[in-house]
């Protein structure tokens, strides 16, 4: 599949499309098939998104997963600091970006 | 230290107004990001894997105890509490809000602070031996120098857009701290066989993907001309520096394939026009940046013994303290790198503590190394004990100066979007396995980067690292060999690289191959250097 990433303009956040808005939450992704650019186009302009991209991506019963490790690590955050990704009380989350 | 001037001040103020006003006009939507992105690099504000990342400026590394407070209470007040202090002697917040950045660089100016040219193809925060000062060993102070160059170099009208980045190092004693012939200009203060003081140019050195160790080529260029020579040494690389492709344009690779011979003649043709244009700056200048560089008021009385009963504390005495010029005083390294810990990264809270005990035993001053820990330059020997009692209580007295533990790690792939693999883990996994065997081991430099721009100098370690992304998979490269000091060398690549767990592994060997070799009071490098490379070879991959 593939999904749409990008930043929040205001706070530098990673967001991923939804297929309404934009979410912290890489599980809420949507397939945008071959729509991304003209969706990226029209987020890019209104300003709800920042340097927006398209990346693949599977899905299956663990949710969606990016293809590469960094977009992984993008939608976790920093696997050294647990404490300040999305999942803080997950010892473990490390262990699904690798 | 240095003191902003009214037009230092009014500079740094009008720059925070201005990219204020940049940021609002992004904002509402009157610039695009293409338009805007080169405002912000221009502040030091990068788009990085999470969130915004600001890149601070510590011109040669030197911060007042305010400064230094002032940083911990910028990772509180916008940040998530800590920074990261980096191999080019600044600190990195990871977590900014665009909206934000103007209030912060609003407060650093408070603090005669800014991230001016901390990006973008321009001269660089001009870096130094964190001992300036304080090294008994030095010829002079550097950082009056260090601190012409960042008055000369600042918004430079004619080396704002270089062919690349430019970065430059000011040393001034025959023992590199600050591993300056792996820049793009590495300026050695000398005295030659008449007292007088001079500078030596080396130019073309460099990390990255192609790693090279600048040539000499000027032994000794008079003090007061040093700016003119600077000036004519960029301009050349100014006319002739590709642009063409940004992987060859970093002066090394001008120096390299002109050759030294050519490159240093267009430098001497276009000095000697240079002088002709008087542009060096006044003598009466330089007089007024040394006057701010006196020694502190130290106590000529200051007893020069260590109570050394505390095993715990003669040991970080041992490790982490250097000989001062002044009887009765000390230079102390802060380690950043805790076993286990993230190297360079301190809290918000640990950046507050620095600052007060900078304030109290150390004439309100301390420094950033290149090798991301803090120095106290100038503390008491009768105060050390005590010094040393609230760091360590601080999480802040891990004896490891120089040893495995004290690794010099890039962001890495936890934080950079330039990344292929992680850094910090692999830095992590090392300091927990092989801390136990610190001090048998001795010194050992072990730096690791996590993409081919070696922001992590793996190049210049004894043991480096380098992260590569295999298909999509993080694996890691060893290299053997590297130095960074007086004796710089590259360090050459064992073989085939491994995966996370195995480099740890690898590492382990190769100091297991060490121990077994060495002769009495030989450290790694100077085994590798004996031996060579064929026994680690043959232990990695037999």
């Amino acid at each position: 599949m593939k999904i749409l990433t990008g930043n929040d303009l205001k706070t530098g956040a990673v967001t991923w499309w939804d297929g309404v808005q934009w979410s912290l939450h890489v599980e809420d992704a949507v397939d945008v098939g071959d729509h991304a650019e003209t969706i990226l186009a029209r987020e890019t302009a209104a300003r709800r998104v920042n340097a927006g991209y398209a990346i693949d991506a599977v899905k299956d019963e663990g949710g969606v997963r990016p293809g590469h490790i960094k977009e992984r690590i993008r939608a976790l955050g920093p696997t050294v600091r647990i404490d300040l990704t999305l999942k803080p009380a997950d010892p473990e989350a490390g262990t699904w970006v690798i | 230290m240095y003191k902003y001037d009214s037009y230092d001040q009014a500079m740094v103020d009008t720059r925070v107004e201005e990219f204020r006003d940049q940021v609002k006009r992004r904002l509402e939507g009157h610039i695009t990001e293409d338009q805007f992105k080169p405002l912000r690099l221009m502040n030091g504000l990068y788009l990085q894997l999470h969130a915004y990342m600001l890149r601070v400026a510590v011109p040669y590394g030197t911060l007042s105890s305010a400064q230094m407070r002032m940083l911990g209470d910028i990772a509180d007040k916008y940040d998530r509490g800590y920074g990261h202090f980096t191999t080019r002697q600044n600190i990195q917040y990871n977590w900014i809000k665009l909206e934000e950045a103007p209030d912060i660089l609003a407060d650093l100016a408070k603090v005669e602070m800014h991230a001016i040219q901390t990006s973008g193809n321009c001269i660089r925060n001009t870096t130094s031996d964190q001992y300036a000062g304080a090294a008994a060993d030095e010829v002079i102070d550097p950082r009056p120098y260090a601190e012409l160059i960042r008055q000369w170099s600042t918004f430079h009208p004619e080396f704002s857009f270089l062919p690349r980045k430019f970065k430059m190092a000011v040393i001034a004693s025959d023992t590199d701290r600050a591993a300056m012939r792996l820049h793009d200009i590495g300026i050695q203060l000398v005295r030659n066989e008449m007292g007088e003081i001079g500078a030596a140019f080396y130019v073309g050195g460099g990390m990255g993907r192609t790693p090279m160790i600048a040539p000499l080529i000027n032994p000794f260029v008079p003090i007061d001309q040093m700016i003119t020579y600077s000036e004519a040494c960029l301009r050349v690389y100014n006319r002739y520096g590709r642009r063409d492709n940004k992987y060859k344009a970093r002066i090394k690779i001008l120096v390299h394939e002109l050759g030294k011979e050519d490159y240093t003649a267009q430098v001497e043709a276009e000095f000697l026009h240079l002088l002709s244009q008087n542009i060096e700056p006044p003598l009466d200048e330089l007089s007024r940046i040394k006057a701010q560089f006196v020694d502190p008021p130290f106590d000529a009385a200051a007893p020069d013994t260590i109570d050394r009963s505390d095993p715990d504390f003669a040991l970080w005495n041992d490790t982490n303290c250097l000989p001062h010029k002044k009887p009765g005083y000390i230079a102390v390294t802060i380690s950043l790198k805790p076993v286990g810990g993230i190297p360079g990264d301190a809290s918000a809270d640990q950046m507050r503590l620095m600052a007060d005990l900078a304030r109290e035993y150390s004439f309100d001053e301390c420094r950033v190394t290149h090798a991301q820990n803090i120095v106290l330059p100038h503390v008491r020997k009768a105060d050390l004990y005590t010094l040393w009692q609230q760091l360590d209580t601080a999480g802040l007295g891990t004896a490891n100066l120089d040893r495995i533990g004290d690794i010099i790690a890039c962001p890495g792939l936890d934080y950079c979007s330039l990344a292929n693999a992680r850094s910090i883990p692999v830095a992590q996994k090392i300091s927990e396995r092989l801390s136990d065997k610190s001090a048998a081991i001795g010194e050992l430099k072990l730096k690791i980067s996590g993409c081919i721009n070696a922001c992590g100098h793996h190049h210049a370690g004894h043991i480096g690292i380098l992260g590569v992304d295999r298909k999509g998979v993080e694996n890691y490269q060893l290299l053997l060999g590297g130095c960074e000091g007086a004796d710089t060398s590259l360090g050459q690549i064992t073989g085939p690289g491994f995966d996370e767990d195995g480099i740890v592994d690898a590492v382990e060997k190769t100091t297991e191959v060490y121990l077994a070799a060495r002769q009495d009071g030989e450290r790694f490098l100077d085994t590798y250097r004996r031996v060579g490379m064929a026994p680690f070879k043959e232990a990695l991959y037999g």
